[in-house]
């Protein structure tokens, strides 16, 4: 190969190369992006059934049970509209798991709507609030005070 | 007194900063930049050499570059330029040391150490506790930056005087604006009044020896990183761009590469124990901010070296440094303005946030702009052919671009559909699915990329220099599908390519007199070799994990893989500043001698937050990893049990992979010393 065109080839392929990547991520993510729902959303949107998502609120004073099984708990996420999600979550909660308190899930959503969560986010901060809940207006504050 | 003091320390250091800046653009103005230098450099004599001997490069290198053709007082302003970059450092040094000493002693009338400290915390964590908030780890953040900055003034000999001058005024124009960010908008050493009785504390999963040793690291790797984008932008201003060039910014990137090596081996290690969920690796956008760095690092490491022995991938080089660093930035601003959700995420004002975006657009616009004003200056590299150790560095180099980009994407691209008011979040699925098979191809490339020689090489020769390790990934191939059906694809080839590639990296040793096998040929053995285990480790944890959640009662059996673990029950415990309830399980596999594990849930009691502190055990195939929860209105209590066959190959990959990188340096000094000049060719 001459050396004047080894460069250009060089070029092209390492531009190739990253869009290629870009292109390739692009497509997988419109694949399996997992779409943020609040309470609210849901009710706008409908129940996303095909797909897992995420789900985030603020748990509902009152509403952690325990099952019978001592390891599957059921709560209410809430946010600032009349709706809510009912959550099924089989494993130990995160530490900073509690009432009134911001939470985030993934899951998959019944047809019934329950939201069957398989993960519950945990935080490092028990001030920390998602910048997904923050954007509807939920913040600690309101909720603590 | 001593926060007064620090942050004199602090306006001091920057100012420094700001008169090493001018000093180094007057001492260049002096010195107006000769290019003919640049045409003697051995660079063109490989031109020239074209077809003949490879290995013609001359034989020894001038110490630094000759004296500098100027006037005598741009040679005067020259000199002033080291000693302010080596004063700069030891001034940000002391202004650190300076709030170490506040939170050692706990003075709660300085707003930091009252917002995150505690009078009743561990002493350890009152030290390590100076950089688990936003103002402290920016501190250590500059304080690196001034510190590489000095190091490179105390210790480079190899860069032409003028390229080391550039080089330093670039590292200044970077602490500049970090200094600037710091006495505006993040001054760590604010007083308060009233003074407080009581510190807030330090949130209690920072209250681990993780927090000692994790940060400092990993940022001695991010921020070292600087001194490769500032070596670019010197050569860059000096037209500089050569082997040279190259052999004097190797080791400061190999050093930078190595911390942040061990600076995420040791953040996923602490994340596994301390989260409790037993994961390793979650692709959460902070965990990427750290990748995203250590890629393009390991990319401008092999780049440099291609650079360094044959003369080519000269602007490919320079635009990775500038990546490497700003892939750094990003993922400053990620993690401090907490703009993405992730867990390992803390409270944080978004205003900062800004701040620190302004200045990556700055930096970053700045270098590509100069990037392109001189590309045309920077000279082509020697040819090669398609089957060489040039080209499959080459791709190597396109392959953790592309793994690169593919993170990037994912992380950022949430962002940007949240700019168009529309919500999305990218998640484990699509990573693995997207930079799995790339990082495999990837991991096979590097298997083969050392069995080439320079410049040229032979198919033929290949194939039988790589059928033994092929035959051995096809064996495991077989063995896995065989013996352990129906795991996912991506552990499957993971357990396919780790003893191929295993294989294939010692390979360079085969038949070489050990004692004569230069040191950094054993590191790169190593450190690929480690990307080996780290592979197997982390296939073998994804596809063979067993785990097992219950309420047991006290006196309860519970089986997870081969494990059979007896519940004995519950006790009280106390720590210095926390309470917990203690479980005490005992683990028998077979007829093998039990062990005893420990999991703790603890309650801190400033701030009052519960935390859940896994127990460990480990065997030489594996850990066994309990978490307890709660427990229930009948008296049982919750927990979650893992057994995870091999998966402390993945954090032994890791520190394998810092510690081939560290024999590469002593070995690439220690030859230096030796007035060896450069040969790699292996």
């Amino acid at each position: 190969m001459k050396r004047k065109n080894q460069r250009l080839v060089l070029l092209v392929l390492a531009i190739g190369a990253v869009l290629g990547a870009v292109l390739l991520g692009m497509s997988a993510m419109r694949g399996q992006a997992s779409f943020f729902y609040a309470p609210g959303d849901v009710a706008q949107k409908g129940l996303p059934l095909d797909r897992a998502v995420r789900i985030g609120g603020m748990v509902r004073q009152g509403s952690i049970h325990r099952h019978g099984d001592g390891v599957t708990i059921d709560f209410v996420v809430r946010d600032d509209t009349p709706s809510t999600i009912r959550v099924v979550y089989r494993g130990i909660a995160p530490d900073l798991f509690r009432e009134n308190s911001g939470v985030i899930a993934e899951g998959r959503f019944r047809p019934d709507g329950i939201f069957l969560a398989n993960e519950i986010l945990a935080k490092h901060d028990e001030n920390y609030m998602p910048p997904e809940l923050q954007r509807r207006g939920l913040h600690k504050t309101e909720t603590l005070e | 007194m001593i926060a007064e003091a620090g942050l004199a320390l602090l306006w001091l250091a920057a100012a420094l900063s700001l008169l090493q800046l001018v000093l180094g653009w007057a001492a260049l103005r002096e010195n107006p930049i000769l290019p003919v230098r640049e045409a003697d450099g051995e660079g063109d004599r490989v031109k020239r050499g074209g077809g003949a001997n490879g290995l013609s490069m001359p034989l020894h290198q001038p110490a630094a570059g000759p004296p500098p053709h100027g006037s005598a007082a741009g040679r005067t302003l020259m000199n002033f330029v080291r000693p302010v970059a080596v004063a700069q450092g030891v001034l940000a040094g002391l202004a650190f040391l300076a709030l170490i000493q506040l939170f050692l002693r706990t003075d709660l009338s300085v707003q930091l150490v009252a917002a995150n400290s505690h009078s009743a915390k561990p002493w350890l964590y009152k030290f390590a506790g100076a950089w688990g908030n936003h103002e402290g780890s920016m501190l250590l953040w500059v304080t690196v930056l001034a510190l590489a900055g000095a190091a490179v003034a105390l210790f480079e000999r190899r860069l032409r005087q003028d390229t080391l001058i550039a080089t330093l005024a670039a590292q200044a124009a970077i602490g500049l604006g970090f200094y600037a960010f710091l006495l505006f908008a993040s001054n760590p050493f604010t007083r308060l009044s009233p003074v407080p009785v009581e510190g807030n504390g330090l949130n209690p999963l920072l209250q681990d020896p993780g927090l000692a040793f994790h940060p400092p690291t990993l940022y001695f790797g991010y921020v070292g990183i600087s001194i490769a984008f500032s070596f670019a932008v010197g050569a860059l201003v000096t037209r500089d761009v050569g082997p040279a060039f190259a052999r004097a910014m190797r080791p400061w990137v190999l050093g930078a590469w190595i911390f942040l090596t061990l600076g995420i081996t040791a953040g996923s290690y602490w994340a596994y124990y301390e989260l409790g969920w037993g994961g390793w690796w979650f692709w959460d956008p902070v965990e990427n901010a750290s990748l995203m760095p250590w890629l393009a690092a390991t990319a401008l490491l092999h780049s440099v070296t291609v650079l360094a022995t044959r003369a080519g991938l000269r602007a490919w080089t320079i635009m990775l440094a500038v990546v490497a660093f700003s892939m750094s930035m990003i993922g400053t601003f990620l993690v401090r303005s907490g703009i993405l959700t992730s867990v390992h995420a803390f409270a944080v004002d978004p205003l900062r946030g800004a701040f620190i975006l302004v200045l990556l657009a700055f930096y970053i616009g700045g270098a590509l702009i100069l990037f392109g004003l001189r590309v045309r200056h920077v000279k082509e590299g020697a040819a090669f052919e398609i089957v060489s150790r040039e080209a499959a560095l080459v791709a190597n180099n396109l392959l953790l671009s592309v793994v690169l980009g593919l993170v990037f994407v994912g992380t950022l691209y949430p962002l940007v559909t949240q700019a168009l008011g529309h919500e999305i979040s990218v998640g484990p699925p699509y990573f693995n699915a997207v930079a799995g098979p790339v990082a495999l191809v990837l991991a096979a490339m590097m298997a083969i990329g050392p069995m080439l020689r320079w410049r040229r090489d032979a198919l033929k020769a290949l194939a039988g220099r790589i059928a033994i390790p092929v035959l051995l990934s096809a064996a495991a191939l077989l063995a896995v599908v065989i013996f352990a059906p129906g795991i996912g694809w991506l552990p499957l080839f993971g357990l396919a390519v780790a003893p191929g590639v295993a294989a294939a990296s010692v390979a360079p040793l085969w038949r070489r007199n050990l004692r004569r096998t230069p040191f950094f040929i054993f590191g790169m053995v190593i450190a690929h070799f480690g990307i080996a285990v780290a592979l197997a480790g982390m296939a073998s944890e994804s596809a063979f994990t067993r785990e097992t959640l219950v309420a047991a009662r006290p006196g309860q059996i519970v089986g997870v893989g081969p494990f059979s673990v007896r519940f004995l029950g519950v006790t009280p415990v106390a720590g210095p500043n926390w309470t917990a309830i203690e479980a005490e399980l005992q683990a028998r596999r077979g007829g093998g001698a039990p062990a005893v594990l420990r999991p703790q849930a603890r309650l801190f009691s400033s701030p009052p937050t519960p935390t859940n502190e896994a127990a460990i055990g480990t065997w030489w195939d594996g850990q066994l990893y309990i978490a307890i929860g709660e427990e229930d209105a009948e008296g049982r209590w919750q927990l979650r049990l893992w057994w995870k066959p091999f998966v402390t190959l993945i954090w032994l990959g890791g520190g394998l992979i810092a510690l081939g990188g560290l024999l590469a340096l002593i070995g690439r000094l220690r030859r230096e010393r030796r007035g060896h000049p450069e040969e790699a060719a292996a």
